[in-house]
């Protein structure tokens, strides 16, 4: 790997994996004592290699440098004999024994039960999405903040929020205990699912970092894949979800970062290879009687890696939105329902459904209708048109409205 | 050509805690400024980051005390070597320096002074 991209890749991997390693070994109430060394750690690197050149093997060094600043903190009798070590269970009298296992087995596993303390049900969904992205992805508060349209104050204070709740609530961090195991999943899958559309919808013009939050989503959840007690058919349905959007990435936007339809994307440009691996985590996922709106979306991504309209296709995506439906109501999802009746029964059909809903405070909602009156009555399509334009709140989005408008006037 | 030691002061708080990504820029840009000074063939020598802590400083009546570091403003924390065919040159190598650029520092030219040069 070239130096330039060496360095940023070490920080986020790294960072995030000696966070885990030794917040699991303080317990999560030091978390930022963690968080501390980690960063020394990378402190040194700056102020060593910048001289000397990067060492040979630099993830080597970087696991030296910090079981020494350990030993060292905790030598200097600093806030660690007095505050933390009582509480450290294995630690002897002796300095020399104090041993920060990172071997990638313990990485791993102190990540893994990292992310159920982080997705614990007492603190918010944009919370422990926040907190996920800072302690397991090595992400920056900068990069959050862009993530989530946000200011560095905002997500501070959000983040030390969620860690102060963490502290009082005394949270462990292990694997839940197998009977609570499928409840504390949940959970962590919903953070993942949210994370990933965090990257996948966010309207940051920063498309790596867009990119980047897909990838953490997924590299978390193949953690969790390669987990026995975590590898569940939800958790296979998820990632299999992520898989089928994620093929579509490249042809999401043009190169003035314009979001470009599904109708009008190169689909020789969709990713096969992430696809078949949809495909086969979705059959995976099958393994079991239960089905989640994982299961159901990950379907309906499915089907929509199939560009060509068959009647097949939306015959199948109406079903399956019929069930989600039942599941877990969503307006987005009952509005993409409609849609899937307009290619199955016809547009006529679909207004009067869409109409029923009465969504009169959603954007989409108006897009729909404008999109179903359009061959039907002009004006009424760009009159819908129009109240989607007033309530878009992204100028990409606006944009496309006004082309939409602009196409049924001409 | 000449070779001309730079000298880093920097005039950070040594109670500063730079984040994990300010680290990533500092390292970069500063890996970048080095690896394009050895491109040109300017690098005569790397030199090295003189520590803070576990510091002394002698002096005579076998007095010894720890550095003096944070009661002064500017502390040297490290040096290399440039060789280049003037002064003005290597001032505009230290120009570049990231702890220049971004502040945060100083960068000290001189002159290291060679035997056949008694200017």
């Amino acid at each position: 790997m070239a130096e330039q991209q060496l360095i940023p890749h070490l920080f986020r991997t790294e960072y995030s994996k000696l966070v885990a390693v030794l917040c699991k070994y303080f317990g999560i109430e030091h978390i930022e004592a963690a968080e501390d060394i980690a960063s020394e750690t990378f402190l040194s690197a700056l102020e060593t290699w910048t001289y000397k050149g990067i060492p040979q093997n630099p993830v080597a060094w970087l696991y030296a440098v910090a079981k020494n600043k350990v030993k060292n903190q905790i030598s200097r009798k600093h806030l660690f004999t007095e505050k933390i070590a009582p509480q450290i269970k294995y630690l002897s009298s002796d300095i020399g024994e104090i041993e920060i296992d990172l071997s990638e087995k313990n990485i791993t596993d102190s990540q893994l039960q990292m992310l159920f303390a982080l997705c614990h049900p007492s603190i918010s969904a944009e919370a422990q999405i926040g907190l996920s992205l800072r302690i397991l992805c090595g992400f920056g508060i900068d990069e959050i903040a862009n993530a989530f349209l946000s200011n560095k104050e905002t997500i501070n204070k959000r983040l030390y929020r969620a860690k102060e709740i963490l502290r009082l609530n005394k949270v462990e961090i292990e694997f839940p205990p197998e009977t609570e195991i499928s409840k504390r999943l949940e959970t962590v899958l919903t953070t993942l699912y949210l994370l990933f559309n965090e990257g996948y919808y966010s309207e940051s013009r920063d498309t790596i970092l867009r990119e980047d939050l897909c990838l953490e989503a997924v590299r978390l959840t193949y953690l969790l894949i390669d987990n026995e007690s975590t590898n569940q058919p939800n958790t296979n349905a998820l990632l299999a979800l992520m898989c089928f959007h994620s093929s579509r990435f490249a042809t999401r936007r043009n190169e003035n970062g314009e979001i470009i339809l599904y109708n009008d994307q190169d689909e020789t440009l969709w990713d096969k290879e992430l696809i078949s691996k949809g495909i086969y985590f979705l059959k995976q996922s099958s393994q079991g009687n239960t089905i989640s709106k994982y299961h159901l979306e990950a379907s309906i991504a499915y089907w929509h890696t199939i560009k060509n309209d068959t009647k097949e296709k939306w015959e199948n995506i109406l079903q399956l939105y019929n069930h989600l439906l039942q599941i877990q109501y969503s307006p987005i999802a009952a509005l993409n329902r409609t849609y899937a009746i307009s290619k199955t029964y016809g547009k006529q059909e679909a207004i009067l459904e869409a109409e029923k809903l009465q969504l009169t405070n959603n954007q989409y909602y108006f897009s729909l209708l404008g999109e179903l009156y359009k061959d039907i009555d002009s004006k009424k399509a760009i009159a819908n048109f129009e109240k989607a334009y007033s309530l878009a709140i992204t100028q990409s989005e606006k944009q496309i409205i006004k082309k939409k408008i602009e196409k049924i006037l001409q | 050509m000449k070779e001309f030691v730079l000298i880093f002061r920097t005039s950070a708080n040594p109670d500063f805690k730079p984040s994990a990504e300010q680290i990533q820029q500092m390292m970069t840009s500063w890996m970048d400024w080095m690896n394009g000074i050895e491109a040109k063939g300017q690098l005569a020598n790397r030199g090295t980051r003189l520590g803070i802590s576990n510091a002394k400083v002698v002096m005579p009546g076998n007095m010894v005390t720890n550095g003096p570091f944070t009661e002064v403003k500017e502390f040297i924390n490290g040096y290399m070597i440039v060789k280049t065919n003037s002064i003005d040159e290597a001032v505009k190598i230290a120009k570049e320096c990231p702890m220049v650029k971004g502040g945060g520092g100083s960068v000290e030219v001189r002159t290291a002074v060679s035997s056949d040069d008694n200017s």
